[in-house]
């Protein structure tokens, strides 16, 4: 077998140019077991492997050297973001933004390892509120009685009562990530979204008192992202 | 996109960064890049992993980058006199640290090879995928980090390093 040394004068061979994939670990079984098996039989591309052994080590020193970005690329792109829908008008209206970020995420998804928590749970929040605006348009029609002059409210449903909704105007400067944490943080799914630059939101599953929804919008109302909160039926 | 962009964006800023060798330019870049993929995630069809998706914007978004800039705008043979004046590897070896002269040549590459061995080992991409990303045919990928390790075996040999190959 003419040796690695001889080989260089001309052509590299199919195997030599293969070794540098194989330091790093990327070849596919066959050609793995090719490498080796050559690798045994060869000193000369032995000591090659040594070689670019020591050169996959070094780049990934020099690659790690280079520390990362600051802060502000983050920044700039989640403000580019945030600001997106409103700068390409020629998406279709019915995209809002919740469509897109599920969109993306269906998309991306099955090629991902694994999303976090805070994604998964993002998803679910607004399937629950696709879910639960779908039930809401279905339920029975309240109605009043005339007969009684108690302290109890006169409104009853037949069914079981909603959970409390508000419309929500976001802040310009509301990232998306702060917007996520503001939903994790209030139990609340966006059940419609973005026209007017207005969010429809419901918070959590249970129904609320009158006191206890002026509390929730008023608390809503203080968030920093926030800058319009007004509940809804 | 906070989990795509915490995954990724260290290693898209640093690929960039070893194209347009300017820290401010590069972080431009990671922005351009996610919102880009923001904008397309829907054209993803994932017959390639993410992140082989991300560098490959990543170089098309550099190399616009530095055609963008005219000072940068010079053919290979000029960049490396200036990286190799700037570099001068021969000052690590008399530092007599194979490893910072080694590091020091990887950097003198011209970009084209520069691009495949950061690819290849720093990225751990496959044939297949640097071919993907860099838009060239497979035996080309393979016979080009083969010459850019020539080159690189060059450089150290004329900074008195010999490490036995070629």
């Amino acid at each position: 077998m003419a040796t690695s040394k001889k080989r260089l004068e001309h052509e590299p061979s199919e195997i030599e140019v293969l070794l540098p994939w194989h330091a790093a670990g990327t070849l596919n079984a066959r050609d793995a077991r090719r490498v080796d098996e050559a690798l045994a039989r060869d000193p000369e591309l032995a000591k090659q492997y040594a070689v670019i052994q020591e050169e996959y080590a070094e780049t990934i020193h020099l690659n790690e050297s280079l520390g990362a970005p600051s802060a502000r690329a983050m920044q700039k792109l989640f403000a580019a973001i945030d600001g997106e829908p409103a700068r390409r008008p020629s998406r279709s209206p019915a995209m809002s933004i919740s469509a897109r970020i599920a969109g993306f995420f269906a998309s991306l998804s099955p090629r991902t390892l694994a999303w976090s928590a805070s994604l998964g749970a993002l998803a679910l929040l607004l399937q629950a509120g696709v879910i639960g605006a779908v039930l809401m348009r279905d339920r029975p029609a309240s109605f009043q009685t005339a007969s009684l002059s108690t302290n109890e409210p006169i409104t009853r449903s037949l069914g079981p009562a909603a959970p409390p909704r508000a419309l929500v105007r976001f802040a310009p400067d509301a990232r998306v990530a702060d917007i996520t944490a503001l939903l994790d943080n209030y139990h609340a799914s966006i059940v419609d979204g973005a026209k007017g630059g207005l969010f429809r939101l419901q918070f959590g599953n249970k129904a609320m008192s009158k006191d206890e929804i002026a509390g929730l919008m008023s608390k809503l109302q203080n968030e920093k992202i926030v800058s319009l909160a007004v509940a809804t039926p | 996109m906070q989990v795509l962009y915490g995954r990724h964006h260290v290693r898209v800023f640093r690929f960039g960064l070893r194209v347009v060798r300017d820290e401010q330019v590069a972080e431009d870049l990671i922005s351009e890049v996610f919102l880009d993929v923001w904008r397309q995630a829907g054209k993803f069809e994932g017959r390639s992993a993410v992140s082989t998706w991300l560098l490959a914007i990543t170089r098309f978004k550099a190399l616009s980058a530095l055609r963008r800039r005219k000072d940068v705008e010079l053919d290979d043979e000029a960049a490396n006199a200036i990286e190799d004046s700037s570099d001068d590897p021969e000052v690590a070896v008399q530092k007599k640290d194979t490893g910072d002269a080694l590091r020091k040549c990887l950097t003198a590459l011209s970009p084209e090879h520069r691009e495949i061995v950061d690819l290849v080992y720093y990225h751990e991409k496959s044939v297949e995928e640097v071919a993907e990303i860099v838009g060239i045919p497979e035996n080309t990928v393979k016979t080009r980090l083969f010459y850019a390790r020539k080159k690189l075996a060059e450089l150290l040999k004329a900074a008195g390093v010999e490490r036995g190959w070629p």
